[in-house]
């Protein structure tokens, strides 16, 4: 038999319903490979084979009865920032300690309504604040991917597979999941995705409920999967996407087929393509990335119109404001006072602060202090309120643009993976990964990455899509087109298997 | 009763005397109100009191990772019923704003509460003091949520937290500093504590802490600039309101007096001691880097849905009271009286229809409320029902009974029940009308005492003695009117 985990996820769908393996077989062949692999890749947190085997045994069941749901049987990783009934989830952070909620993410629940299996908890930076996946308690994730050298062989350098969600790029990209939850305030679907070869979606804020979802900046975060190719990421949006009469930031919107649209092509499509993204120093191969992708959309029948969005330049300081002064406040909850981590003090401040120490790693402490600056009397008009003025702009810069085009193309990172170490030590360094992603999340649009080509380094790059607010499904057909033309990539040699 | 009314200018009568001549004393009141709903204000966890322990908390009550607050529709129509029975302005959109600070009665960190757009903006309140009325202005009301409470008696070591009342709704009702007197404070709270139970939108409970006022409080000389204010937190009762101003604003011109000057904190007042302490200064006052709440859409109403509140709010106090005086005939205070408690009026009300008004206002003041203050009971729980009390007030008005005999049959009714109409016919207490045994009884009498008609000729006020004498001789039954008009006929003057 084939490697069952090399399938894609509407391969694996189509075997399951033809009856080519079963759910049982297809769940162990990934638990196989979790227990051997993922010592080196560090994708998951807490790998949950007995509940995924229970899963995947009531869906041959379903199977065999001929009432499969849209999901049934397929193996996924699922974020450890999404809550799991009874499940440890923690953030990946120590001041969750070893929280087991006694509930489900909504998100989450759609999923396994939909007849999915979860494989395990996957790795994430503290809080879903990084960009590298090196901020996790757990330790860092390792990426697949790995650069290749002068000599055209592959070096062991480790690098990062982006982050928030590094567990889950890292995981679809090495064959541990057929696909993932992830989820995106800044970037952490997108960028991570670009940086493995694989596709990422974050929806339309309010698309998906963030109900059940360990909360990092509430007006910034959304749910999104990870997945290996376009169809599947369609597949798994349709799945988790729902309205929520608990997150009163749900949108109330009906959930299209995106599968059904992925052959509409991009005839007559208007594609805009921002000059403010040519920002100063990037590389020429990124430039070479974008112009690739131009070709491609002209070639399949898209008009590319040059469109001016001025006030991008502010976006990633005002991001930087937004979102930290929004967890400073979401994480005033881990107090040790009710669950997770407490480190006893002498009192009760004294308990607060040595449970917070304890608990926070150092860029989560750092952004609580950013956040809590910056909404301080005094500060609060010229930052925070500021910040939001900018936010505006960004919105109307975008509805400007949407009088011209239909969708925005961009590159997704400004550079390929970098090394384990390399810019942990700088925050704005990191920060700057942020970049070209982080204007999707304060305007609350979509915006995908797709991956597009190899770099100089044979290491996988991104190209982002930007749509109208819920018209994923233009997202969904552009991607396809630069999917078809630019072919997958998938990481080399399996050096993780080799032990 | 002047009808004049007055704003805030400084009386004779409201001034406090120190060393270096009169003092004006000046204040504003916070007044928080839970607002009646089943349900808390953002989660649908039960608002019921005196439950065990951590038995009404949600997943959202106990801020658990990834939970999310939705807003309970009643209790912003509780909060909008109120604005519009406060002559407010309704705010078509407000926003809820984070609160941040830390405590364990406090499991979000913050609390939700509105900050810059409240939902409900200015109003006013009229208060009657000293026969006079006055009206005091409302700032603004705006919704937010209960903490819960700590438990300090429950082990030697450690605190307890009960989060039941966490996230329960609260109405914070700010006025503005109108008032110059305890007893105008008093009679605000009063009056504001009327009008939501009028409306239903707080059962104004305040043994239960379900209104509770803070304070603030400053003096200054007669029309000069506004002195420092103290706020004095959570005082719950409206007597200990009066206690505190006079403690507190007898304590800031002692300072003032002595040199000092009046430092801005916030200070609870002790009751046990009859003094108020400092519980932190403006130093120490938290920045609670207010911020609107991302997990909360601005919130929307429309004109007609406040239209429709509107529509179906009850008559108020004032109202109602007006009313009374117009359709009753009552006099002001009479009026007022009946009208503190809308239980009280709607009993009144029944009592009243199709009777004389100022007839059944003192038999429900004077007899009915006055029994039961003596006897400790509410009006709801009066032995005696408007339709008894109706009954008693018919039997008066058809001269069947005496207003003597009347307290005799509510006695009666008050302590055995019973039909008033059943009571007089039964046990012979009808009203004795027949002229032929008064002329007999009243005959008997001056033939029986030749000396004392005598006297009567010289001094009518005499007449007093034969009336007496005639109701003696008829068991109490004779109609009065009927004695005195044979009396003075047959005695000739």
């Amino acid at each position: 038999m084939t490697d069952l985990t090399k399938l894609t996820l509407s391969q694996a769908r189509d075997g399951l319903a033809k009856k080519s393996f079963s759910a049982t077989e297809l769940t162990n062949a990934f638990i196989d490979r979790i227990e051997k692999a993922n010592a080196a890749i560090n994708a998951y947190v807490l790998p949950t084979p007995e509940h995924a085997r229970a899963q995947a045994a009531e869906s041959d069941k379903r199977l065999k009865a001929g009432n499969a749901r849209p999901l049934e049987g397929l193996p996924l990783g699922n974020k450890d920032l999404f809550c799991t009934n009874g499940i440890r989830t923690t953030a990946c952070s120590k001041i969750l300690d070893d929280f087991k909620p006694p509930y489900e993410s909504t998100v989450g629940q759609n999923l396994w309504d939909a007849g999915a299996v979860m494989l395990g908890k996957l790795n994430n930076d503290e809080f879903a604040m990084g960009s590298s996946n090196e901020t996790s308690a757990f330790g860092n994730v390792v990426s697949p991917w790995r650069r290749k050298g002068k000599d055209g062989k592959r070096s062991t350098d480790k690098l990062v597979p982006g982050g928030s969600s590094g567990g889950s790029s890292a995981a679809v990209a090495s064959d541990l999941c057929l696909a993932a939850t992830a989820t995106d305030t800044g970037g952490s679907i997108r960028q991570p995705a670009a940086l493995t070869g694989t596709v990422g979606i974050k929806p339309t804020y309010g698309r998906c409920s963030r109900w059940g979802i360990v909360a990092f900046a509430s007006s910034l975060d959304q749910a999104g999967p990870i997945a290996k190719t376009v169809r599947d990421s369609a597949i798994m949006l349709k799945a988790m996407a729902s309205h929520d009469l608990k997150d009163s930031t749900s949108v109330e919107a009906p959930v299209p087929d995106y599968e059904a649209v992925l052959s509409k092509g991009v005839k007559g499509l208007r594609v805009g393509v921002p000059k403010e993204y040519r920002v100063d120093g990037m590389s020429k191969e990124i430039g070479k990335l974008w112009d690739d992708g131009i070709a491609w959309l002209k070639a399949a029948g898209a008009t590319i119109h040059e469109i001016s969005l001025p006030h991008t330049k502010y976006a990633l300081p005002a991001y930087y404001i937004v979102a930290p002064a929004e967890c400073s406040s979401n994480l005033a909850r881990y107090d040790g006072m009710r669950y997770g981590l407490r480190i006893e003090g002498d009192n009760l401040i004294d308990t607060y602060e040595k449970t917070r120490a304890a608990g926070f790693g150092k860029e989560v402490r750092r952004r609580i202090l950013i956040g809590t600056y910056v909404l301080s009397a005094g500060y609060y008009d010229a930052y925070y309120l500021k910040a939001q003025k900018v936010r505006t702009l960004i919105k109307r810069d975008f509805d400007e643009a949407w009088n011209k085009v239909d969708v925005v193309l961009t590159p997704t990172t400004p550079s390929p993976a970098f090394a384990l170490g390399e810019k942990s030590g700088d925050p704005l360094a990191m920060y700057l990964e942020d970049i070209f992603t982080v204007t999707v999340n304060m305007a609350g649009l979509p915006g995908m990455s797709v991956p597009a080509g190899l770099s100089s380094e044979g290491t996988p790059l991104g190209l982002q899509l930007i749509g109208k607010p819920f018209d994923e499904e233009t997202l969904f057909r552009t991607a396809q087109v630069i999917e078809d033309a630019a072919g997958r990539f998938a990481a080399p040699d399996e050096w993780w298997m080799k032990g | 009763m002047s009808t004049a009314k007055a704003k805030g200018g400084a009386k004779a009568s409201n001034t406090i005397r120190g060393a270096t001549g009169d003092w004006e004393v000046v204040i504003g009141m916070e007044v928080h109100a839970q607002v009646a709903s089943n349900a808390k204000l953002f989660s649908g966890s039960s608002t019921g009191f005196g439950a065990e322990p951590n038995s009404h908390v949600s997943l959202i009550d106990a801020a658990m990772p990834g939970m999310l607050p939705v807003i309970n529709r009643e209790c912003v129509a509780q909060a909008v019923r109120t604005g519009l029975g406060l002559k407010a302005a309704i705010n078509l959109k407000s926003v809820f704003d984070r609160k941040n600070y830390f405590y364990p009665d406090l499991p979000q960190g913050y609390q939700i509460s509105q900050y810059k757009q409240p939902v409900v903006g200015e109003g006013e309140v009229e208060i009657d003091v000293d026969g006079e009325t006055m009206t005091v202005g409302i700032e603004r009301l705006h919704l937010e949520q209960d903490a819960g409470k700590l438990l300090h008696d429950q082990h030697p070591d450690y605190s307890y937290v009960d989060l039941n009342r966490s996230g329960v709704a609260l109405m914070e009702i700010v006025s503005k500093p109108d008032m110059r007197s305890s007893k105008q404070a008093q009679a605000y709270v009063t009056k504001m504590r009327t009008i939501l139970r009028y409306l239903g939108t707080c059962d104004g409970d305040m043994e239960k802490g379900n209104l509770r006022a803070d304070v603030n409080v400053s003096v200054r000389k007669p029309g000069g600039p506004l002195g420092t204010r103290c706020e004095i937190k959570n005082v719950n009762s409206i007597r200990f309101i009066g206690q505190a101003i006079e403690t507190e604003a007898r304590r800031q011109i002692d300072i003032i007096e002595d040199g000092g000057k009046i430092d801005q904190e916030t200070r609870l007042f002790d009751p046990a001691k009859g003094e108020t302490r400092s519980m932190r200064s403006k130093e120490e006052a938290h920045d609670y880097r207010y911020f609107p709440d991302p997990d909360l859409l601005p919130l929307e109403l429309t004109q007609e849905w406040v239209e429709n509140l509107k529509q179906h709010l009850c008559e108020l106090p004032d109202e109602k009271r007006a009313r009374f005086i117009k359709d009753y005939g009552l006099s002001a205070y009479d009026a007022a009286v009946l009208v503190a408690e809308r239980d009280s009026a709607d009993y009144f009300e029944a009592v009243a229809k199709g009777r004389d008004g100022k007839l059944a206002a003192n038999w429900v003041i004077n007899e009915l409320f006055g029994r039961l203050n003596k006897e400790g009971h509410d009006i709801e729980a009066s032995p005696v029902s408007s339709d008894q009390l109706g009954g008693i007030i018919d039997l008066i008005a058809s001269n069947a009974i005496s207003g003597k005999i009347a307290k005799d049959v509510f006695e009666i009714v008050w302590t055995e029940g019973g039909d008033p109409a059943e009571i007089v016919e039964t046990r012979g207490l009808k009203q004795v009308t027949d002229t032929g045994a008064i002329e007999k009884a009243v005959d008997e009498i001056i033939a029986a005492n030749p000396d004392k008609v005598e006297q009567a000729k010289a001094k009518p006020s005499m007449l007093g003695w034969f009336v007496g004498q005639v109701m003696k001789a008829t068991g109490g039954k004779a109609n009065p009117a009927a004695v005195n008009e044979i009396l003075k006929s047959k005695l000739g003057i």
